[in-house]
């Protein structure tokens, strides 16, 4: 490397928070959408969120911000059919989809000139992460943590039984509502760290390492927290030194620690038992 | 003895379609109520109505408050009710039944984890009560959530249909149970197995679109057949067979 040693101090710290407040944002919302089945919807709103971001470049507002809009107002789309049940839900999602894609298709190829920063975008990039992304994913990680902290109970038992949870309790839409929304404002800011096509990998390995070891929803918190901040460390200092995109290296290696946590686990289960 | 709620001339339903006709009926204190009738003929959205679910078309349901209040009711879903593979625990599951009382941003206390206990005891769950619920057998499973129904000592306990959840091993030790519970609570317990509900229940209530209670637990084919309950008849006795009747 020929940068310098400031420019590369500078670029360690950002990238050493930008991986610790991604592996809290991601493991807290990535057992939520893991343990409620929200895997297609999350997939379904980050592709969404595409559109935003070709308005974002057109109009010349931030496209992260146009990101957000389009992934809140898609996810509290689906999460309304979903309530009233007047739609496949699934058929709902994959149109969202496809829909947010072309949408950002279409702006960015309306944009007069060169679309800069499209591939991180999509994929990720550390290059382009600006310090205000770090502080808005450091905000959103506080945010999360209070929210699930105070809420801890009610936002367990309405994700386990919905229908009894409306038994006693009023408010299970409200939750169910703010709650999505949360990970729709997780999954954008994620994208700036991993992209929009790989970003549903960081929010759904975590949890799968974690349940390997757990089965009680605080510690697949706390499990997808620590697991996923080695993934992505370790996924930052390979895009760092070879210079791949870091969603790529990120979710490579992921799963490579969900394939040896599964083995040993596995393995010291069998030797037990021999 | 008194009334727990009341319904009153009260006719429900989805949409345009109706499936309760204008009914009145009334719970009281240490009732032990069979509810059946046949698939479609309204005992879901009876239970619905009376947890507050769906609203009424029109008429009323009367709590006697402050001895019943409706978010207190102690609830037993139907099996499939539920995602049996989420990450929570048993005690977490029973602990659960506390939420009326907390609120939204509720805390559990030492108190609740020693109402938990008790319950845990009570419904001999001490061995599974830190297991996930993917590991449990379906009697497991019923007694677990009927510990979250009985843990906020409500006066009232309805169940839908317990018999769906196949575990021949612990039904008796699951009526016997409700035996108990019984001289704390009403019950009122939907059922499509007659034969086997009716050697635990006081009196029947017989829901097709119309409700009628039947004060006894002998019921009979003529009964059933003049209140236009149209259902199979298990008869009692030591080999329980069952009586078919004519379809129309």
């Amino acid at each position: 490397m020929m940068a310098g040693s400031i420019f590369q101090y500078d670029f360690v710290i950002k990238g050493l928070l930008g991986a610790i407040f991604a592996s809290i944002t991601a493991g807290i919302a990535g057992t939520y959408i893991v343990s409620r089945r929200l895997v297609f919807l999350s997939g379904g709103i980050t592709h969404a969120s595409f559109g935003g971001i070709g308005i974002g470049y057109f109009t010349g507002i931030s496209p992260i911000l146009g990101a957000a809009v389009f992934a809140v107002m898609s996810a509290l789309g689906i999460e309304f059919l979903s309530v009233n049940q007047k739609i496949r839900e699934d058929s709902a999602i994959g149109i969202l989809w496809a829909l947010g894609m072309a949408i950002g298709i279409i702006f960015i190829y309306l944009t007069p000139g060169y679309t800069p920063n499209l591939m991180s975008y999509l994929f990720g990039s550390i290059l382009t992460v600006t310090n205000a992304d770090i502080i808005a994913l450091g905000i959103l990680s506080i945010v999360l943590i209070i929210y699930f902290a105070v809420f801890y109970r009610t936002i367990l038992y309405i994700s386990f039984d919905e229908g009894y949870a409306r038994t006693y309790s009023s408010y299970v839409d409200v939750f169910k509502y703010v709650t999505i929304s949360l990970m729709a404002i997780t999954i954008v800011m994620n994208i700036r760290m991993a992209g929009v096509v790989l970003v549903i990998s960081l929010l759904t390995i975590p949890p799968n390492i974690a349940m390997i070891f757990t089965k009680r929803y605080k510690r697949i918190i706390i499990w997808s927290v620590v697991t996923g901040f080695a993934g992505t460390a370790a996924g930052y200092y390979v895009s760092f030194v070879a210079g791949i995109p870091p969603g790529a290296t990120i979710i490579f290696a992921l799963v490579l620690l969900w394939v040896l946590c599964k083995l040993t686990f596995t393995l010291v289960r069998k030797l037990k038992l021999v | 003895m008194a009334f727990l709620f009341k319904i009153k001339s009260l006719t429900a339903g989805y949409d345009e379609h109706v499936v309760l006709d204008n009914i009145d009926f009334t719970v009281s204190e240490n009732d032990f109520i069979g509810v059946i009738g046949p698939n479609g003929g309204g005992k879901t959205t009876l239970l619905k109505i009376i947890l507050g679910l769906l609203k009424p078309i029109s008429g009323s349901v009367e709590f006697n408050e402050p001895l019943l209040k409706r978010s207190r009711i102690g609830y037993l879903p139907q099996m499939s009710a539920g995602d049996n593979s989420f990450p929570v625990t048993v005690t977490d599951v029973i602990l659960s039944g506390l939420m009326i009382e907390k609120g939204v941003a509720g805390r559990m206390s030492a108190e609740d984890r020693k109402k938990a206990s008790a319950v845990i005891s009570d419904l001999g769950l001490e061995k599974i009560k830190a297991k996930p619920l993917t590991q449990l057998s379906g009697g497991q499973l019923q007694r677990v959530f009927l510990g979250r129904a009985i843990i906020g000592a409500p006066r009232l306990l309805l169940l839908d249909e317990p018999d769906n959840f196949v575990d021949t091993s612990f039904e008796l030790d699951f009526y016997e149970k409700l035996h108990e519970l019984n001289e704390r609570m009403g019950i009122l317990m939907v059922s499509h197995d007659v034969g086997t509900i009716s050697s635990h229940v006081k009196s029947f209530a017989c829901v097709n679109r119309k409700l009628h209670y039947h004060p006894s637990p002998e019921i009979t084919n003529e009964q059933l057949s003049e209140y236009n309950c149209p259902i199979q008849l298990v008869t009692h006795g030591r080999v329980p067979h069952t009586v078919l009747q004519k379809h129309e």
